[in-house]
């Protein structure tokens, strides 16, 4: 019965720290600039390709065995410089566009999935080329005036990427498979857990495995970093400011271009140690991401915009209700009442679990629209 | 006296920090009243309250004898309170006229606005109110395109237009040109004649001219500070109080 | 006055409206066939009832500015209504043939109402609504919007999709119901009359959903979803409670993608719950982005053009298609955000005003489509 218990508590938070980690950095960035991003999913996603690669570059090295830890290292800087360069390009041009901005990134989250399936030495060639040419032809075109959509650029654009699009089969029937063979492909790809993180810790007849176990030290190690740099830390000080006020923080000459960017790069850093975490629960395809990105924005919507308490909190509770339900644990403890199990029986696997969840959330919410932990005061709601 | 306005023992706290503390307020029908306060003094969310933005934490705001407690911030303003925003709050994307129209609408109701055809009364009503805030010709541009001068007055045009019988006016001429400050100001004593008004304001030059236009009978001032009521009376007692003087009038000298 | 200049245009337009589809329903299909594309004109059928829901889609986003992101819900319950009540047309006593396969041999309780033709149509209008409606009363209610919304309704198009999914016993679960091979009338669904007869009816529902969106856009509840969008709390001191209307509209749109489902699940022979995959719900946003949100005819040619263009560009080059979809989202959003339409208005406008003088005064408000359609000219002046 006990044992039977540490099990079930175990589960449930362990569930919940993969939702806690996976849903930190969108906690961050949603809290500071109110955007939503949908491709935070699938920067998890390319963590989880990176861990990937160093898995394989380490192969056969004295590293091979601690290969987790330069993954998180890689995956973190990979998935926060693809952040920062996503925050210039797309994101900053859309602030204070909630909506927009959602749709844009959601763009971005398909072109990373279909990325890792096409990606091939001949790719990387024809992207190159057609950047390339569509730079070139943009100084030629521009003049110095300001970035506008006309006929000009439908142009351009289609010139580049035929010429890019011809360089490359021509490339491609020279070199055939040496460059054309994809790097990842549309199939998934498996990620070895180290040795040392194969086993387990027994408890009674079930044990717990170390997988799950590195999983949640590494969220707690990442809520403690987050937790630290946001309140330690002079950037980290920056941040609350520009999340709290955003136009007092301007005229005290924080500048809360480069906040944002950082907000952002941070954010998406720790969705590529999210992805380190993921690869370690299964194997690793194009939609690893997708499966997670409207559960990591409910626990943001339960624990409340802008605290990372909240955040914690809610990811717990839902990490542990989910597994509960999903796992059947309560329909045994209602003997006495054979509907009421039956009725639990019914929602007895993941998906189903997650229906009653969500279902549930709808419930909470119209006690607490503004979650477990709102912002109060005159600002909000304007 | 005939009380449209009594607010009893307001107080409204936000996590312990009380914006309003212990407000005792009343206003006559027909009364053009003065609000103002520095910076903090908690005025907007006073006509928070009074409007059902906010809720109270405790006392109560009655409106023609009724507890405004229960009720959301459209109710409230079907009763007869109308609310003109500090910075000027209209829809953008409409024509003057249409932003009027929306406000004229007797049938707020969903299928009343959906069904309910445009009766010749309120065609004119339109067409009256255009004329009182001088917009005429402009009345079939979008409203984004009016300056800021001219958005203020639309928008005390589409408070009209709900013919309310209270007026909450914030600070109607922040950001105002003296011309435009002129404008706002008749417009303003014109509407007191057959309505109550509570005008907030930080503008003392603004006040003086409030104050000189009504005569010296319904020249009434309140004065607000750290949430409750420092002092009320005329212009010129509320000049002279030291209190205010300390609080208010003194900081304005330093600047 | 005021009321004739605003006549003139509706009677134009509905000639305009009438002769398009007097084209779509003789020449179009005939040319196709003749030009060897005949099977294209079954895509046309399929993309008009997709365009029904585009014209939900603007409704609620480009009018009203709420983003859902979970039309695929009504999209499906349309669809699975329709599909349930084809699968009925069988000889008495005999059952849905997946239900042998699943153990049942007794027609479940919900199955049985839609046996009968009234009721179904009813069903494919009435309960997405419903259930619109419900949703968002209790979202709405609590002052819920924004991206809220959008993750909401995004959730609730999971709940929906994992509750098809496993109910295997019910509604064949990840299968779906298949149409294809049903009897409609005595004939097979997938018959060339049978199918001409709901490209037919895909036309007119088009036009119907049109001429409906009209009347609600056009008038003083128009302008006030449009006051929605642009500032909600602000609606609420003008009076209004904003609670009703947006469940209304929501509604509306929900019927309306209710219908397209049920007529897209006719013609495409098959509804499984992939109709509530994440991504169709947002691709459907993305074709009343291109299109042109806030105006009708674009949400119409968006759907039109955007399915055109993904059967197009799937068939040479499918690895593309994704590419092309996210660059189309980014482009649409950032780049032109009045989507085709209002950019081919605007280019036209700017065309226009190179060969007269150009006004001194309002630049922006020969831009502007609103006054455009009351005739004032500031130049004239």
């Amino acid at each position: 019965m006990l044992s039977g218990l540490i099990t079930s508590l175990f589960g449930g938070i362990s569930v919940g720290s993969v939702l806690l980690i996976a849903a930190l950095g969108l906690a961050i960035v949603f809290g500071l600039m109110g955007v939503i991003n949908m491709a935070h999913g699938e920067l998890m996603m390319i963590g989880a390709y990176t861990t990937f690669l160093v898995q394989n570059v380490c192969k056969g090295t004295p590293l091979a065995d601690l290969y987790i830890f330069p993954a998180i290292i890689a995956a973190f800087l990979v998935a926060g410089l693809l952040g920062f360069f996503l925050e210039r390009t797309v994101v900053r041009h859309l602030y204070g566009r909630p909506l927009e901005t959602l749709l844009a990134t959601w763009g971005v989250s398909l072109i990373l999935q279909q990325f890792v399936r096409s990606v091939s030495w001949q790719f990387i060639i024809g992207i190159g080329i057609f950047g390339s040419l569509y730079y070139a032809g943009n100084r030629l075109l521009a003049n110095g005036k300001a970035a506008k959509f006309d006929w000009k650029k439908l142009l351009l654009t289609t010139i580049a990427s035929i010429a890019s699009l011809v360089i490359c089969n021509v490339l491609g029937d020279m070199f055939k498979l040496a460059i054309t063979q994809p790097w990842f492909g549309a199939q998934n790809v498996d990620v070895t857990a180290p040795s040392w993180l194969l086993g387990g810790l027994p408890i009674g007849d079930d044990q717990l495995p170390a997988t799950r176990i590195f999983i949640m030290v590494l969220t707690a190690g990442c809520v403690a970093g987050v937790y630290w740099f946001l309140n330690k830390s002079m950037w980290g000080l920056r941040i609350r400011a520009v999340t709290q006020n955003r136009e007092m923080s301007a005229c005290l000459g924080i500048s809360t271009d480069r906040v944002d960017a950082l907000t952002f790069a941070l954010g998406s850093g720790l969705a590529g140690i999210a992805g380190v975490a993921v690869s370690l629960l299964g194997s690793v395809g194009p939609n690893t991401g997708t499966n997670y990105i409207i559960d990591t924005f409910m626990v943001v919507v339960v624990g409340g915009v802008g605290k990372l308490v909240g955040s914690i909190v809610a990811a717990l509770v839902l990490g542990t209700t989910s597994y509960l339900i999903g796992s059947d644990s309560f329909a045994p403890l209602l003997g006495w009442a054979p509907p009421l199990a039956n009725f639990f029986t019914f929602f007895s696997n993941s998906s189903m679990a997650k229906v009653m969840v969500f279902a549930g959330i709808f419930v909470f919410l119209q006690a607490r629209p503004a979650g477990l932990f709102p912002q109060k005061g005159r600002t909000v709601d304007n | 006296m005939d009380r449209i306005l009594n607010i009893q023992e307001l107080t409204v706290s936000f996590d312990g920090f009380k914006a309003l503390n212990d407000l005792n307020f009343s206003l006559d029908r027909g009364e053009l009243r003065v609000v103002i306060g520095p910076n903090g003094a908690g005025k907007t969310t006073f006509l928070d309250v009074i409007t059902g933005k906010v809720k109270p934490t405790r006392g109560f705001v009655q409106f023609k004898d009724r507890n405004l407690r229960n009720l959301s911030e459209d109710q409230i303003s079907r009763m007869g309170i109308g609310r003109k925003f500090q910075t000027p709050r209209i829809y953008q994307k409409l024509t003057v006229r249409q932003n009027i129209e929306l406000a004229v609408n007797p049938h707020k109701s969903l299928f009343g606005t959906l069904l309910g055809k445009k009766s010749p009364t309120s065609q004119r009503q339109v067409a009256d109110l255009l004329g009182v805030v001088g917009l005429e010709p402009k009345a079939d541009i979008t409203a984004e395109l009016l300056s800021h001068g001219e958005k203020q007055r639309l928008e005390i045009g589409m408070l009209v237009a709900q013919s309310p019988e209270l007026l909450l006016v914030d600070e109607p001429v922040a950001g105002l040109t003296d011309e435009e400050t002129e404008e706002v100001g008749q417009l303003l004593l014109n509407l007191s004649a057959d309505h109550s008004i509570i005008v907030i304001e930080h503008d003392m030059e603004f006040v003086r001219q409030l104050s000189a236009g009504l005569g010296s009978q319904q020249n009434r001032v309140t004065v607000l500070h750290e949430g409750h009521v420092l002092c009320e009376g005329s212009m010129a007692e509320v000049q002279k109080d030291p209190q205010v003087i300390a609080v208010y009038l003194g900081s304005e000298e330093q600047h | 006055m005021f009321t004739k200049i605003i006549r003139q245009p509706i009677w134009r337009e509905i000639i305009i409206v009438a002769g398009l589809a007097l084209l779509l329903a003789t020449v179009i299909p005939q040319l196709l066939y003749a030009i060897g594309q005949g099977f294209r004109v079954g895509l046309l059928g399929r993309f008009m009832a997709l365009g029904i829901a585009a014209l939900g889609i603007d409704l609620i986003w480009g009018y009203t500015g709420m983003l859902s992101l979970g039309h695929g819900i009504f999209f499906a319950l349309g669809g699975y209504a329709f599909a349930m009540f084809l699968l009925l047309q069988l000889p008495a006593g005999k059952l849905p043939e997946f239900f042998s396969l699943n153990g049942v041999t007794e027609l479940p309780w919900f199955w049985q109402p839609f046996a009968s033709l009234p009721f179904t149509l009813l069903a494919v209008i009435l309960i997405p609504s419903l259930v619109a409606a419900i949703v968002g009363y209790f979202v709405f209610r609590n002052r819920i919007r924004g991206v809220y919304f959008s993750i909401l309704t995004q959730a609730a198009l999971i709940v929906f999709y994992n509750l098809f999914n496993s109910q295997q016993k019910w509604i064949n679960g990840t299968n779906g119901l298949k149409t294809d091979s049903a009897m409609f009338f005595g004939k097979v669904v997938s018959s060339i009359e049978v199918q001409w007869l709901f490209y037919l009816c895909s036309l007119f529902g088009l036009v119907g959903a049109y001429g409906i969106c009209r009347w609600l856009t056009n008038g003083r509840f128009g302008r006030l979803l449009m006051a929605i969008r642009d500032d909600e709390p602000r609606v609420r001191f003008s009076g209004y409670d904003p609670t009703g209307f947006k469940v209304f509209v929501l509604a509306v749109s929900a019927a309306l993608a209710g219908i397209a489902g049920a007529l897209f699940t006719v013609q495409s022979g098959i509804i499984t719950p992939n109709a509530m995959d994440i991504s169709f719900s947002i691709e459907m946003i993305i074709w009343v982005a291109v299109g042109g949100r806030g105006t009708l005819v674009g949400a119409i040619i968006g759907a039109l053009l955007v399915n055109f263009g993904k059967s197009i560009l799937s068939e040479q080059f499918p690895a593309f298609w994704l590419f092309f979809q996210g660059a189309m989202f980014l482009v649409v959003v950032a780049a032109v955000p009045d989507g085709l339409v209002g950019w081919l208005r605007r280019t036209g406008q700017e065309i226009q005003q190179r060969g007269k003088s150009r006004s001194a005064t309002f630049p922006q408000v020969d831009l502007d489509e609103n006054l455009q359609s009351e005739k004032i000219h500031p130049s004239g002046k």
